[in-house]
């Protein structure tokens, strides 16, 4: 059989964000980090270096962390994408995002989804990482802040929560000695 | 990013069916779609080769007397560099530590062998779309009198970007070799012979100097690893000016088969130095039939440099590639 191409103009695709079927009506050409941002409200993922440099734009695809700024939408049908927004419950933040604030593993921000991302995806993974595995992990994630120190220790102070737990239940935050 | 339309193949006969010089592969998309959004290159067409099946298996195979190891071109760096088959491989380490030592975690998860061994040099002046640099078909490379810091030392131009792949430099070790697929059938073709030095006469229909021999109509379907003899062993060495992930200044590969302590068999090869991933000849010649010893590492490390003609920018790769020879030689 021969392939039948689609485009160059807007088609629709379907894509399972977080859970949900979402279709759109798009330009091959379209990421899908901006198709997140601009056609489906999800505004987590920052597009920062738009080159695969920064880590902003961290999502999780079929289980692993991949960047969305380099990835296309179309290539998406079929597979699971799982962005920041998925990873609070309402007003319930996930252990890590927990970590974050009580180790002020961040100062401007904007690379927080992806870092916070990368992290929760490091733990389904891996639920207790040595400090050597969690910089490995987080390597693909540039601070400009500089925050990493707070970063790691956020990282593995959530481990040592156990975020394999539902975050209902282990929502608060830790009391720990090891302020960055 | 230019407009371009786009279909999943899900056969290598419907992907070849569908390329052309305006029609290309795409894996990863890691190093195509950042060249599309410089509009470095502009396909109108991209075929999708990540819906075939079973272009991602890692499988050992026999062939006459020796075994094999094929290696789909789909396989992703995270994958290779998680087979266990290759990490608790002394003769074969050295291409999990590349894979492991490539590129960042999140790109590891996307990137594939097959791309990566395609992906296009990283100069600066090349992957910027207004400067119309030799690689690009232009008359002259800016790199050689201009920035230079990260080019060539060995072998000489006229391009002087350096390839950037790491697994092609421990896979030029392993004396890999690589299935290509085309309309007019199928190839196989030596790591060694598959990247080319840049040449005026090696010249693509859109202007461009090619990398590699693969043609535009063509798929790599497999990359294929010799099973090491017995007491190999094999060791990658990388140098980046960053702790965390960055591109090699300078790597060495090294694949060695000692026994008493003499070299009896050595293949050695240097990343980041020349424009193809380069077969240290020399080295290999010093150290074969020798007994390993630290004068023998050290007339080594001399040889790889021997012929070394440095940048204005770029003299320090000469020291580093030694001192990163010297390690992969010590292990
Ligand atoms: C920030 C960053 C850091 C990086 N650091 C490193 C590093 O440290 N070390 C390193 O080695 N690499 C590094 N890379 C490069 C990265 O590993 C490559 O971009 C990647 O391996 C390319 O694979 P891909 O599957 O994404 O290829 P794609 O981007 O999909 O394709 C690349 C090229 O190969 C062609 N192609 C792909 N598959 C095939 C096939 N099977 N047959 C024929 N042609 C094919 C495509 O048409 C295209 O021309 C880095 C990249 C980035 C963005």
């Amino acid at each position: 059989m021969a392939i039948s191409f689609r485009g160059p103009g807007p088609i629709p695709i379907d894509l399972n964000v977080n859970g949900e079927e979402r279709t759109v009506f798009i330009e091959p050409r379209r990421t899908l980090l901006s198709v997140l941002r601009e056609e489906l409200g999800l505004t987590g993922a920052k597009h920062g270096c738009g080159r695969g440099q920064c880590g902003a734009c961290t999502v999780i695809i079929d289980g692993e962390t991949a960047y969305a700024c380099l990835t296309l939408a179309v290539d998406c049908e079929g597979r699971s994408i799982r962005t920041i927004e998925s990873v609070s419950h309402g007003e319930q933040l996930h252990p890590v995002q927990e970590a974050f604030i009580e180790h002020d593993g961040y100062q401007c921000g904007f690379c927080t989804p992806g870092q916070v991302v990368a992290a929760v995806s490091l733990l389904e993974h891996n639920p207790s990482p040595t400090e050597a595995e969690v910089r490995e992990a987080m390597a693909g994630n540039v601070c400009r802040c500089g925050a990493y120190p707070n970063i790691v220790t956020a990282v593995l102070d959530a481990a040592r929560q156990g975020t394999g737990r539902d975050p209902g239940v282990s929502g608060a935050t830790v009391a720990s000695g090891e302020e960055g | 990013m230019k407009p371009f339309s786009h279909g999943n193949a899900t056969s290598i006969e419907e992907a070849l069916e569908a390329l052309s010089g305006m029609s290309w592969p795409l894996a990863g998309g890691t190093d195509l779609l950042a060249l599309m959004k410089e509009e470095v290159a502009a396909p109108e067409r991209l075929v999708n080769l990540k819906t075939i099946l079973g272009l991602d298996a890692i499988a050992e195979r026999q062939s006459g007397n020796e075994n094999e190891w094929h290696i789909g071109a789909l396989t992703t760096l995270s994958a290779l560099s998680q087979t266990p088959a290759f990490a608790d491989h002394l003769g074969l380490r050295c291409l999990v530590q590349a894979a492991q030592e490539s590129a960042s975690p999140q790109l590891r998860h996307m990137a594939t062998l097959g791309g990566n061994l395609v992906q296009r040099p990283r100069c600066w002046y090349f992957r910027n779309r207004h400067v119309p640099c030799w690689r690009k078909g232009g008359r002259r490379c800016f790199a050689f009198k201009g920035e230079n810091k990260y080019h060539t030392i060995l072998g000489g131009g006229p391009c002087y970007a350096v390839h950037p792949s790491d697994p092609a430099v421990a896979l030029l070790a392993l004396n890999a070799s690589l299935l290509i697929a085309g309309a007019q059938g199928r190839r196989v073709v030596s790591l060694e012979d598959f990247y080319v030095m840049p040449r005026p006469d090696r010249q693509r229909e859109d202007g461009y100097h090619p990398v590699t021999i693969l043609e535009p109509n063509e798929i790599l379907t497999a990359i294929v690893v010799p099973e090491p003899q017995a007491n190999s062993r094999s060791v990658y060495v990388k140098r980046t000016e960053r702790g965390a992930w960055d591109f090699a200044l300078v790597s060495a590969a090294a694949s060695l088969r000692l026994e008493d302590d003499v070299v009896k068999e050595a293949r050695i090869a240097l990343g980041g130095v020349a424009a193809i991933p380069w077969r240290a000849n020399a080295v290999e010649e010093v150290l074969i039939g020798q007994p390993l010893s630290p004068e023998l590492i050290e007339h080594a490390a001399g040889a790889a440099v021997a012929e070394a003609k440095p940048l204005e920018h770029n003299a320090y790769k000469v020291d580093l590639i030694k001192g990163a020879l010297r390690q992969a030689l010590q292990i």
